[in-house]
């Protein structure tokens, strides 16, 4: 229970914090940090406008965007104490029920029969299927590492101990933050801020939402974001008590946000032909990782 | 007894009955006939399942011996799956063959048939004398190939048709080699006779056995490099049959695998890693080419391939727990596939007989030239859609239960202490996400073009959905779909016999080691009904929210342009390219494009073909060798009676001469040592 509660309270924050990282980089005031937050309770009150082209799959798809988000959420532990839901094998459970909002976002997104929204869709899948290997294999070696099969037992389990293990405590952040870049469409992949249809992925996709269904998708991308972090996060306070633990947690989320702010600030897009090539690579991160393992448990024999 | 006779009069009856009906009460005596038969057979199956194992011995002849008929749990669970297939297959096409009425004697033909194939199928996994199992599965094959070859006037089905019926003839002589050898060194046909022979001779000899039987059914079941009929014959049968196509018939080839697991004994670990490289290749192959594919029903067909490889990953992961004697593994791993086999059947024939409404009504299966039928055809799109969900293996759905199994066996085997063991399951692992990845851009893909959007072409003026005796059926399996999804502990605990045939353990006992295998599915339960009320609440909410607000329809923004027609929109091919462009090393896609030229527009083409590479290399290449070589002996085939005579002469005489040069070989010899 405790992480769905820390888990929404950073969501609120996150994007606000982004978004005021990236107007003080350019020299602007900009909005407050709760201007994303006013913006989605905005978009509850107005009304929707439908494309003719659309069928029902077109408005149940955000609802169920929206709900794996959540699910995926309630999976997620914090530390010690476990998700709402705890099982062995909860972090396939994770990665495939945000499949299943991801397969209704494209069909919405084709639904539109609007070739803009078609290739952010297909852009999309392919993304997403390159970073499951990696998460697969990740999760594959922090579980032979711990000898355990569930998000909150391997998290306990996890003891930083020696030098090898600090580096792939590192490794692992960046592969976990990498695929939330993926999947929350945010630099270096995917830029939310372009100005041009053609150059974008996911908010191409939701071009034709409005009103309500346009604040579910919203607050599902925010909730992703800290679900990703709190995952991040759990990496390293698997046996650190809750008074430091919760504290560490908001600092650490604070700090990726100022980050992510930053590099959108100071660095391009990569290339959209080069994507497949670094998402890859994450993959290969995760085999260094495996091996790493391999290395502690003295495998090499 | 009398129910055995009674399964067997079934087919005769209908060879004698269906020809002399009315042309519309032809399917419906056979489906009635197929009806009775099921439930025949499903009586015995339910028994086998639940621990009652049937034996009887059917008399047989001189040439076959007595032939045993057993039924265990493995068979039962088997025939319960074809029961469910074939029956709502059946019920289907009695409206899918509605339009071919005029064709009155192909009726008959497809129609008895179909009912044998069905009597073949439940033979197959009943009959344990190799010698009859052969002629069933004989039966089985020219059976499928009449079914196949229905719309036997176009050059492509027949082609199709004989394609089929030279691979499964491969597999026949696969499977007769293995049984001879048995059979030569024993003196019986019964299938007891092979485990002990099995067990007799050395582990390197019962491995070159199981490996007989394997490619034999391995061409039945599809696994890569032996697909190539697969894709051809499966787009080109009637929808129901394409359906009972990829939802049993290849499903015989893993229960051929399965059984001979049972049968052969030997070293399980070596099969163990074979199977799980073959079918690890086959998941990564079936969906890399069901991508690309533009045909509907063909882009299913690669797809079943995919599914086959997911099952084999368990039996080989299942193979690999016996060898090294971990149970836990083994219970994942046999029990993952057996339920992915049921699975598999359920949502890839119900995808069959929505791509048969879906032919039905617009009469192409091009996906370029459809979209948009979820505006008149709503109740299709939705099935379509639940299968797809199902068959991308994503939760609450089937799919995702045994491909659970499969992944938390994968993981438990991490805690091996073996190297090899260790490198295999995480490339496993690996493997089976990306191959759960691919499968959902391509029923994105498949889904989103043929229902979605507005259409690519022309389609008939007046089409709307199919009448709802015909869709019953179809939800019937949807049914099951969500069925096992949220309740999958009922169902494993179906599995817990046949699990058992393979890892040892004593059937409905409490076994900590199945406990604690199957545990892992009731909080997955949970997570289902939590998944759907979620949804279901927030939909409500939704709803209630939106009656207050105002609602509007525009067209879709087209980011400034005012004109857009249905050309514009994303095409199968573009919402693939990157994918084919990045992929191009695996496949073989040929491209004819005819560029614009001159000032003023002119039309401009742009073709592609999607061809198998594998097939190009394992089957085009060498036939084509064969085909140039046995090209030097044409002048033998001149056309001249008097020369074919002679040939026939010089036939009888080397015939009548070779015994006699075998008795007298050593006096020849010394006679020309005398010399």
């Amino acid at each position: 229970m405790l992480s769905v509660l820390l888990i929404v309270i950073v969501s609120v924050f996150f994007t606000g914090i982004i978004f005021r990282t990236k107007s003080l980089a350019s020299g602007r005031k900009g909005p407050g940090i709760l201007q994303p937050v006013y913006d989605v309770v905005r978009l509850f009150r107005k009304g929707v406008v439908y494309s003719e082209t659309t069928s029902f799959i077109f408005q149940i798809a955000p609802t169920i965007y929206f709900a794996s988000v959540v699910m995926a959420m309630l999976v997620v532990p914090f530390g010690q104490s476990k998700g709402v839901l705890s099982f062995n094998g909860d972090f396939i459970f994770f990665a495939y029920v945000l499949a299943l909002g991801k397969f209704f976002s494209i069909i919405a997104a084709m639904d539109t029969g609007s070739s803009f929204e078609g290739m952010g869709a297909s852009r999309e899948a392919l993304y997403s299927m390159f970073a499951e290997p990696a998460f697969f294999i990740l999760m594959g070696s922090l579980a032979l590492l711990s000898g355990h099969t569930s998000f909150q037992e391997i998290f306990a389990a996890l003891h930083i101990g020696s030098q090898i293990s600090y580096a792939l405590a590192a490794l692992a952040t960046f592969v976990i933050l990498m695929i939330a870049m993926i999947e929350s469409s945010r630099m270096p992949i995917d830029d939310p801020k372009t100005h041009l249809e053609l150059t974008m992925i996911h908010e191409v996709m939701i071009l034709d939402n409005s009103g309500f269904d346009l604040g579910l998708i919203l607050t599902a991308g925010y909730l992703k974001f800290a679900v990703y972090g709190a995952l991040i996060v759990n990496l390293f306070i698997g046996v650190i008590p809750l008074q430091y633990s919760i504290p560490a947690f908001f600092g650490f989320q604070f700090v990726i946000a100022v980050s992510i702010g930053l590099i959108e600030s100071f660095m391009a897009r990569f290339r959209m032909s080069h994507n497949p090539q670094f998402i890859v690579a994450l993959t290969s991160v995760s085999l260094l990782i495996f091996f790493g393992v391999l290395l502690i448990l003295q495998k090499f024999m | 007894m009398t129910l055995i006779a009674a399964f067997i009069i079934m087919p005769f009856a209908g060879i004698l009955l269906i020809p002399f009906l009315k042309v519309y009460r032809r399917g419906i005596a056979a489906f009635v006939l197929l009806f009775i038969n099921a439930i025949i057979s499903g009586y015995f199956a339910v028994n086998g399942l639940v621990g009652e194992a049937f034996s009887y011995s059917l008399p047989g002849s001189f040439v076959t011996g007595e032939v045993p008929l057993r039924i265990d749990a493995l068979s039962g669970w088997f025939m319960l799956i074809i029961n469910l297939v074939f029956v709502t297959g059946g019920f289907y096409g009695l409206f899918y063959m509605k339009a071919y009425k005029a064709q009155q004697n192909n009726l008959t033909l497809h129609w008895i048939s179909f009912l044998l194939q069905h009597a073949a199928l439940i033979g197959i996994c009943v009959i344990q004398n190799s010698f009859v199992f052969l002629i069933a599965w004989e039966i089985l094959a020219l059976a499928s190939f009449i079914v196949i070859i229905f719309d036997h006037e176009h050059i492509s089905t027949i082609k199709a048709g004989i394609n089929y019926l030279i691979q499964a003839h491969f597999s026949i002589v696969f499977l007769m080699l293995g049984f001879l050898w048995v059979a030569s060194k024993t003196g019986s046909y019964d299938f007891q006779a092979i485990t002990t022979y099995s067990a007799s001779i050395p582990a390197s000899a019962s491995f070159m056995l199981f490996i007989f039987f394997f490619i034999a059914f391995a061409i039945k079941a599809g696994f890569v490099p032996f697909h190539t009929w697969l894709p051809y014959a499966h787009p080109t049968a009637p929808s129901h049959v394409s359906g009972i196509m990829s939802g049993v018939i290849i499903k015989i080839g893993i229960f051929g695998i399965l059984r001979m697991l049972l049968v052969v004994k030997t070293d399980f670990t070596m099969i163990g890693y074979l199977i799980l490289i073959i079918s690890l290749i086959s998941g990564l192959y079936g969906v890399m080419l069901a991508i690309i594919q533009h045909n509907l029903k063909k882009l299913l067909a690669y797809h079943s391939i995919e599914n086959i490889g997911i099952i084999g990953i368990g039996i080989g992961i299942g193979c690999i727990g016996i060898g090294s004697g971990n149970q836990l593994l083994a219970t994942l791993g046999f029990a993952g596939a057996l339920l992915h086999t049921l699975n598999h059947a359920v949502f890839k024939s119900l995808l069959f007989y929505t791509a048969g409404n879906v032919y039905q009504v617009t009469h192409t299966m091009d996906i370029e030239k459809l979209g948009g039928l979820i505006k008149k055809m709503p109740q299709t799109a939705a099935l379509f859609l639940i299968a797809a969900i199902a068959i991308c293996g994503i939760p609450p759905f089937n799919g995702f239960v045994s491909e659970f199994i499969i992944y938390i066996g994968l993981y438990n085997w991490l805690s091996d202490a073996k190297l090899v063991s260790l490198l295999a399951a995480i490339f496993s692992t690996a493997g089976l996400a990306l191959i759960g990845g691919l499968a959902l851009m391509c029923f994105t893909k498949a889904f989103g073009v043929v229902f979605l959007g507005t259409s690519r072409s022309k389609l008939p003026e007046s089409y709307r959905e199919v009448p709802f005796l015909q869709l019953l059926p179809m939800y019937i399996l949807a049914v099951f779909i969500v069925l096992i999804g949220v309740f999958p502990v009922f169902f494993i605990n179906l599995l817990s016999l046949p699990v058992s045939q393979f890892t040892g353990a004593v059937p409905f006992v409490p076994d900590p080691v199945r406990i604690n295998a199957f545990s892992v599915l009731q909080p997955i339960s949970l997570a289902a009904w939590l998944l759907i009320l979620l949804s279901f609440v927030i939909f409500m909410f939704r709803k209630i929210i939106m009656g207050r607000r105002s609602i509007e329809k525009s067209p879709t923004w087209g980011c400034g342009y005012i004109a857009p027609t249905s050309r514009i929109q994303y095409t199968a091919s573009s919402f693939v390219r990157t994918y084919s462009k990045l992929f191009a090393p695996f496949l073989q896609i040929s491209k004819h494009e005819e560029e614009v030229h001159g000032i003023f527009p002119s039309e401009s083409k742009y073709r592609t073909h999607p061809y198998d590479k594998l097939e190009k290399w394992l089957i085009d290449g060498p036939l084509k060798n064969y085909k140039s070589f046995m090209g030097r002996f044409i002048f033998l085939n001149n056309g001249k009676l008097q020369i074919y005579i002679l040939y026939g002469v010089f036939f009888i005489l080397a015939v009548l001469s070779i015994p006699f040069i075998y008795q007298n070989f050593d006096t020849f010899v010394e006679f020309l040592k005398h010399l």
